[in-house]
């Protein structure tokens, strides 16, 4: 059994409610940092912790309070980013659903390290139970004195409140969530600025991700350097992994990274293997935004070394070989499944997700879209694997936010591990229409094919 | 219909509006644009988004805009039940496909679609974060997951019986 720090009050009976939160240990790290600790103490130990954001991108969360700028009297926000809606995903909903205080106490915590007075946890329209549940935690911290004006005579004021979405993916990049938040269309902002010098309300502002936050809980408990003991190299700690598509065990798992992807796919204790005694064909680990790996690649490297669930071994290979951590969200498809038919889906949402702004990601994510029905229908060409591959690289880099590079790399990576599938669809149609790819055994060794 | 909110939802409105630093209210139009597609009968006239616009002290362009942006409000009418059904590709990858011309079979309906006595709208809908739960659907305020045909069949006798008895 692998160490928990954040699920590992899951199964106590009633932890969602605060007298039981409370009675195992909740609410400690508050103390401790308000009565014991400066901020600058406080965001030391993050930054010991070696924390990387649990949202997606994998940037040291220390350091990133540490950007944080404190012009004299202009407020400082926290904004919490639960808009959760990453394709493969569904790791904060679990959290915050089952120990919604864990959420509230880091954010206290964090709150008192960056020194705002008012933070926010933006959640996607669609957790509307949640948005309940989350504002009973708010009030039962805030009738316990844990919020609220001059928390435990520390003289530090602060409130939470929840904003809800309404339905939009992009709400998740953080500069399209402050503008959420500040009751516009979620459009990205040209960065820089950062949200760290100008965020909401042009104030400087940190987003973090839900279990970014939550972790900071077990890290001033125990402090960062006990938090850094775990895993390997510069993934410290324990990360949620959301695992979906065909395996045994759906749901959501904490993971110490010290384990295989192996290990992870077949253990009785994670997935616990693939259903009907299929065979592993391909698997999404990070999200639908990263590269999706064949199975050869996705046990080993390419350098043949066994791959770890971990941010360096995942990206091991670059996008040639390897792929990425990405949000934990691990999609895993069986020899059933149909690649094109996949990533037409993942084009297709990416298309409605798109908010239009640059022309690249609006007019490609669509390109991408059709052609991929066309080649899973059977009316594909030849020349539109290479189009749809061109349509990709003139899309990646070259819009203003990183959906465009999220749309463009499942694509991409589609193409270079399965362009066989590809050519099957076009020359074969009736027989791809019958889920019979011509391709047998994806869990022997393919050959990597890589387009100009 | 005549525009206008109960007590308790403009009670709502005024809790939703604390929650932001004074002058910061138009920050409250997607929690209230919310409240107001569930006061007046599940979608946004522009006589509704108008009466938002005039509650939060700003234009009424900057409520369409946000409106028209995100995809939970609705524009038109719907059906006193919708079925918003996830097509990604993870549901996709456990059936999604199948649940979603199984409703469509049985209500006579394609995505997009009232039936005739305005009981139900199918739509689908993009990844909710409930993938390791799949297939599944939004239904009003919750989830209903690991779908069936079996489990849509109850759904819908459900939705039926709870009209019969609200009304
Ligand atoms: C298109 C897009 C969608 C994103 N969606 C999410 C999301 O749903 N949740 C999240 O935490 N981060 C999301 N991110 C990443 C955020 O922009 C940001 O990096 C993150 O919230 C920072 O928190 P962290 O450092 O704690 O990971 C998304 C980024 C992009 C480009
Ligand atoms: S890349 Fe796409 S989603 Fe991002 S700002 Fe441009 S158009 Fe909008
Ligand atoms: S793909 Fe359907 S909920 Fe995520």
């Amino acid at each position: 059994m692998g160490r928990k720090l954040l699920l590992d009050k899951i199964n106590v009976e009633n932890i969602r409610l605060y007298d039981v939160y409370r009675r195992e240990g909740g609410y400690r790290s508050v103390e401790k940092a308000l009565k014991t600790m400066s901020p600058e103490a406080v965001t030391e130990e993050v930054k010991k912790s070696g924390l990387r954001g649990r949202g997606g991108a994998g940037f040291p969360t220390g350091m990133k309070w540490g950007f944080l700028a404190k012009p004299a009297g202009v407020p400082r926000y926290l904004v919490v980013n639960a808009d959760e809606s990453e394709p493969g995903t569904f790791k904060d909903r679990y959290l915050m659903e089952f120990i919604p205080h864990l959420l509230i106490e880091g954010m206290i915590t964090s709150s008192f390290a960056i020194g705002s007075n008012r933070s926010y946890i933006y959640i996607r329209g669609e957790f509307a139970w949640i948005v309940d549940i989350l504002e009973q935690a708010i009030a039962e911290a805030k009738n316990n004195g844990w919020l609220g004006k001059n928390i435990l005579g520390s003289g530090f004021d602060c409130e939470i409140y929840v904003q809800r979405g309404a339905g939009a993916y992009i709400c998740g990049e953080e500069t399209a969530l402050l503008e959420s938040l500040e009751g516009k269309r979620g459009n990205p902002r040209i960065k820089p600025p950062f949200p760290a010098v100008k965020g909401l309300w042009d104030c400087p502002t940190v987003v973090n991700n839900v279990e970014t936050i939550a972790a900071v809980v077990p890290i001033i408990n125990d402090g960062g350097e006990e938090y850094a003991k775990i895993g390997i190299g510069k993934s410290t700690g324990t990360k949620l992994i959301s695992a979906c598509g065909n395996i045994n065990r759906q749901g959501v798992y904490e993971i110490d990274m010290t384990i295989s992807v192996e290990e992870f796919i077949y253990s009785d204790e994670y997935c616990g293997g693939i259903p009907n005694n299929r065979k592993l064909k391909a698997c999404i680990p990070g999200g639908s935004s990263v590269p999706i790996l064949p199975a050869n690649l996705l046990l080993t490297t390419a350098k043949g070394e066994k791959r770890m669930m971990t941010y360096e071994s995942l990206a091991d290979g670059g996008f040639q070989t390897g792929s990425m951590m990405g949000s934990g969200g691990f999609i895993v498809l069986d020899d059933r499944q149909c690649v094109i038919r996949h990533t037409f889906t993942l084009a297709r949402f990416y298309r409605h997700e798109s908010c239009g702004q640059c022309s690249p990601c609006r007019e490609g994510t669509g390109w991408m879209e059709k052609i991929l029905w066309n080649i899973e229908t059977g009316k594909g060409k030849m020349s539109d694997i290479d189009l749809l591959w061109d349509i990709q690289r003139k899309i990646e880099g070259n819009t203003i936010c990183p959906l465009g590079d999220a749309a463009a790399w499942p694509v991409a990576a589609a193409i270079r591990h399965f362009r066989d599938e590809f050519e099957w669809h076009i020359t074969n149609p009736d027989d791809a229409q019958r889920r019979n790819y011509g391709l047998a055994g994806y869990a022997d060794p393919i050959k990597i094919a890589t387009p100009a | 219909m005549s525009v206008k909110f109960s007590d308790s939802a403009l009670k709502e409105v005024q809790r939703i509006i604390a929650f932001y630093p004074e002058g910061k209210q138009k920050s409250a139009v997607i929690p209230v644009l919310h409240l107001a597609q569930k006061e007046f009968g599940g979608w946004l006239s522009t006589e509704a988004m108008d009466y938002v616009a005039s509650l939060l002290d700003i234009l009424p362009i900057e409520v369409y805009e946000v409106a028209t942006f995100y995809s939970m409000y609705n524009l038109k009418p719907v059906g006193k039940y919708m079925f918003e059904v996830c097509q990604t590709g993870p549901c996709m990858l456990n059936g999604s496909d199948d649940i979603i011309k199984y409703i469509n079979d049985k209500l006579g309906i394609k995505p997009g679609e009232t039936t005739a006595d305005g009981m139900f709208t199918l739509k689908t809908v993009e990844c909710l974060g409930a993938c390791g739960y799949a297939p599944m659907m939004q239904l009003g305020k919750n989830y209903r997951e690991h779908l069936t045909k079996e489990k849509v069949d109850a759904l819908i006798a459900e939705c039926r019986n709870s009209a019969a008895t609200n009304n």
